[in-house]
């Protein structure tokens, strides 16, 4: 690519969601938005490398875009009588935006479209990549790579979900207040779920892919931005930024995963946990009843916080994982708590709150429960069991690397003809 | 926008309904339609008689074929419908939220097709 093109996409990345929002709006049509933006970047890919760059990129992507999707209207005989009214109202609207105007005159109005795109009448899957897709301004080769899904399968989610939005009357609009708690909740828990998938790829020889989980942050970043009074929305920043400052740490140079106790605690992004340190500061004084991102958040910042991993304060992540739990019941919360009190307490009150989340069966298929328990099992010089667990836990692991780790884990239990402790 | 609420229940768990209950959900029923005509919403609605009642038609080389029973033999069937006139598919879910079949059975909510005009 040359340096103008990357120049190009450079500003429709950062653009995108911004001028599909305001199109959406005012078209009432998100594909017919989204067809009138890829044609201003087509436009731009021609005209900025002869021209410059804009001085101010927004506007003029707008503008072009608007006189697209006004040629789009008029080409599109078959609506005729609603092409006319459209026509004259995305006129109107958007007049107001020609290519001279100043940065500011343009709206932002993603959360629209990010709560059009998270719309609980969308499958999961089809919010993720219409989300990555409308909002983030990903191209669907790039969504594919980073859902390690097939080119046409992406392709064909889009166009579906697009044709559901428009046939079923999904509004493009932000919840009004009653509904607005439950459909920010879901909004969120769509870009955690991109995070997560970034952080932990589910599959594949990788551990994460920075780009997605790069992409989730600033989708957060755009909604706590645009909702600064959302606890829940600063919460959810917060925890993202300090999962992802640990990013460098988490693999050695060999792709093996490091846990956290075993990180080089020089890599972490210094920056990216004083701000999320301070995201979550504020998030958990804007209510008395923290929920479960800003809680999340003050038990990553416990973490980000301690110098060394001895320094670690266990019994406050203990405490703040049983917060959590009260908030959001789940049995990885559970699991986790339980890894806090065999910090802070020992193995055998760990042992006891993991045993108990393995009788209540749940996470009976997950490799952490099953790691968890054969750590704790180890430390207590169970080396039998806990070579059985780690067993159990190697063959549930779905990421090579995660494999790899827990196979080095076995390798170095004592042998159990000589137990570490004695009875 | 014009959609379609479409009640799905368990007829067997109505046919258990003692008739005090059954009257109560009438009420219910008959309250729920007052509110969707005050509120605009309203264009149409029916209950329907009972699964058993229905006879499915096909017609196949010229052959019409006719058949006892509903298209598909699913545990909760169709029990009646509305159809409403609203300005989103959100308006639409909320009064199906309120519809009291969604508290035994579930609503399918369908947007009904805009046919292009033939100018």
């Amino acid at each position: 690519m040359t340096s103008e093109a990357a120049a190009v996409d450079r500003v429709f990345r950062s653009e995108f969601g911004r001028a599909v929002a305001l199109l959406a709006r005012v078209l009432g049509d998100i594909g017919l938005a989204e067809d009138a933006v890829q044609d201003a970047y087509l436009a731009a890919l021609r005209r900025w490398p002869a021209d410059g760059i804009p001085d101010n990129p927004r506007a003029w992507i707008v503008a072009v875009a608007r006189n697209r999707a006004i040629d789009r209207l008029r080409r599109d005989r078959v609506l005729e009588r609603h092409t006319e009214e459209l026509t004259r109202r995305a006129e109107d609207e958007m007049n107001r935006y020609d290519e001279s105007a100043d940065d500011d005159t343009v709206p932002d109005e993603r959360l629209r479209l990010i709560f059009t795109c998270c719309h609980p009448a969308l499958a999961t899957e089809a919010q993720v990549a219409l989300t990555l897709r409308l909002v983030a301004g990903l191209t669907v080769p790039e969504i594919a790579r980073a859902l390690l899904a097939a080119e046409p399968t992406i392709a064909q989610r889009l166009v579906r979900a697009k044709h559901k939005v428009r046939a079923a009357g999904i509004p493009v609009r932000v919840p009004p207040d009653d509904q607005l708690t439950d459909r920010l909740a879901s909004t969120l828990a769509v870009v955690y779920l991109i995070f997560n998938e970034g952080y932990v790829a589910t599959s594949g020889p990788q551990l994460r892919r920075d780009d997605l989980a790069g992409e989730a942050i600033r989708l957060g970043r755009v909604i706590s931005t645009l909702m600064p009074d959302e606890p829940e929305a600063a919460g959810l920043l917060a925890l993202m930024l300090l999962q992802h400052s640990r990013r460098d740490a988490r693999t050695d140079a060999a792709g093996e995963v490091v846990l956290i106790g075993r990180q080089d605690r020089s890599q972490w992004h210094r920056d990216e946990i004083a701000e999320g340190v301070a995201l979550t500061e504020r998030a958990l004084r804007m209510t008395r009843t923290p929920g479960r991102y800003a809680l999340e958040a003050a038990i990553a910042a416990v973490h980000a916080q301690a110098a060394t991993a001895e320094d670690t304060d266990w019994w406050q992540i203990a405490a703040l994982y049983e917060m959590l739990l009260r908030v959001s019941p789940s049995p990885m919360a559970a699991l986790s708590r339980s890894v806090a009190v065999s910090l802070a307490q020992g193995p055998a009150a760990g042992l006891a709150l993991a045993d108990s989340i393995a009788a209540e069966g749940s996470l009976a298929h997950s490799h952490l429960l099953h790691a968890t328990r054969a750590d704790m099992l180890g430390r207590l010089g169970r080396s039998q069991e806990a070579a059985a667990a780690y067993r159990t836990a190697i063959e549930q692991a779905g990421n090579e690397a995660e494999r790899r780790l827990l196979q080095r884990k076995l390798a170095d239990l004592p042998e159990p003809s000589q137990p570490r402790t004695t009875r | 926008m014009q959609y379609v609420l479409l009640i799905y229940g368990d007829p067997a768990a109505a046919e258990g309904m003692s008739e005090e209950d059954g009257r109560a959900m009438m009420a219910e029923y008959f309250e729920y339609t007052e509110g969707l005509r005050r509120s605009g919403a309203y264009v149409s609605g029916e209950p329907l008689e009972s699964a058993q009642t229905a006879t499915t038609v096909r017609q196949r080389d010229g052959q019409q074929l006719i058949s006892d029973g509903p298209f598909a033999e699913t545990r909760e069937v169709l029990g009646g419908f509305y159809v409403l006139e609203c300005d989103s598919l959100d308006q639409a879910l909320e009064h199906a939220g309120r519809c009291p079949g969604a508290r035994y059975g579930s609503i399918e909510v369908r947007p009904v097709m805009v046919m292009p005009a033939t100018a």
